[in-house]
């Protein structure tokens, strides 16, 4: 009787993603909107901050946001796979391993948030730490699963981007970012429920607690038109403290009138083709309004530096 | 006693386009890592950068 055993293992020598697979696994798109509102609040200092440290800091931001989105996707690839928006994201789709995902994520965590602490201080890589823990820890690993309430908690994770900025150019916390702060943290139920309202179906497959799919789409229709009530009036916040001009202000009240506007329209339409397509407009609108009055505030902040004016 | 015989498939020619396309991301990324680290300490140091010892 022999115990040896021979058995061939067939190793494969060499991933086969791509650098575009591993880019993916940043959430571009979420990148770009984070970097605009940590742009927000680095401008928001009473003083400038070097442009060269300013530069690399909302990098460092950025680039810790884009790990909190891969170690989200690493975690989350088993639903991804069940969800239609999601199935074609480098895991679930076969180009990418789990493995490979959370090194990436893990590495990319650690080298933003000491670069950030080098370049800024280390209240701004402190939060920036933070904010990585709470996307992909609260967030993604407890919340999202199980409660209805995942995104308004887990909000939190995409609001603190100004405050980071702010931090970067000041080292401290000031009101200014924490109504920033505050805008996108009400802003993001209406913004995510009204998509929840489409996808109902695909988050049910998966087994995610969406509002829609635990207190119903009219329950979901109420609360995002009650966030809008609350959101257009915050919105004009930072006009009201004396820490944004008036064309700011032109653009929070009309933007903000837009969304309740578009969140009563929701909340009406509730059947049919119309449905959808009036959530759909309010979700793509909601994007429009944040990154209109984001980008408002850093016009105004760009040229009052450069003319040496104030507000 | 197991004795275990490891065969390593070659690549094919999209996975080593891919690695080779990988190798470069990398290599820029660590060229991008170390300006930023240059730029860095120059802004920090400013114009002490000049000050060399006697």
């Amino acid at each position: 009787m022999s115990f040896v055993t021979e058995s061939d293992i067939s190793l494969s020598a060499s991933s086969g993603a791509a650098p575009a697979d591993y880019l993916a696994l940043l959430k571009p798109r979420v990148m770009s909107l984070v970097v605009f509102t940590a742009l927000a609040g680095l401008l928001l200092a009473p003083h400038p901050v070097h442009p060269v440290l300013g530069a690399i800091s909302l990098l460092a931001i950025a680039v810790g946001a884009g790990a909190s989105g891969a170690l989200n996707m690493w975690y989350d690839a088993d639903i991804d796979r069940l969800m239609a928006r999601t199935a074609n994201r480098p895991i679930p789709a076969g180009r990418l391993s789990g493995g490979e995902a959370l090194a990436f994520g893990l590495v990319l965590s650690c080298f933003s948030v000491v670069t950030l602490g080098l370049a800024a201080n280390f209240l701004a890589a402190a939060l920036l730490a933070f904010t990585i823990f709470y996307y992909v820890v609260v967030y993604t690993m407890w919340l999202k699963r199980s409660t209805p309430q995942n995104i308004v908690i887990g909000g939190a994770a995409g609001a603190l981007p100004p405050m980071v900025g702010y931090a970067a150019a000041t080292g401290s916390i000031s009101l200014s970012s924490l109504v920033l702060f505050a805008i996108i943290f009400i802003w993001t139920p209406p913004h995510f429920w009204s998509l929840a309202l489409v996808k109902s179906g695909d988050y049910g497959r998966a087994g995610i607690p969406m509002m829609p799919n635990v207190k119903g789409a009219d329950h979901t229709r109420l609360e995002i038109l009650l966030y809008a009530l609350v959101l257009a009036p915050l919105g004009v916040a930072p006009w009201l403290l004396g820490f944004a001009g008036p064309a700011y202000a032109a653009v929070a009240i009309v933007g903000g009138a837009g969304m309740i506007f578009g969140c009563a329209a929701v909340y009406r339409n509730r059947t049919g083709d119309l449905a959808r397509k009036t959530a759909m407009r309010n979700f793509g609108f909601s994007i429009l309004y944040l990154f209109a009055l984001f980008a408002t505030l850093v016009a105004e902040r760009i040229f009052a530096i450069f003319s040496g004016a104030g507000l | 006693m197991i004795s275990q015989n490891f065969i390593v498939k070659p690549l094919t020619a999209e996975q080593q386009k891919r690695r080779s396309q990988r190798n470069i991301a990398i290599g820029l990324a660590v060229a991008a890592l170390v300006a930023i680290f240059y730029a860095m300490t120059l802004v920090k140091l400013g114009s002490n950068v000049f000050v060399r010892p006697d």
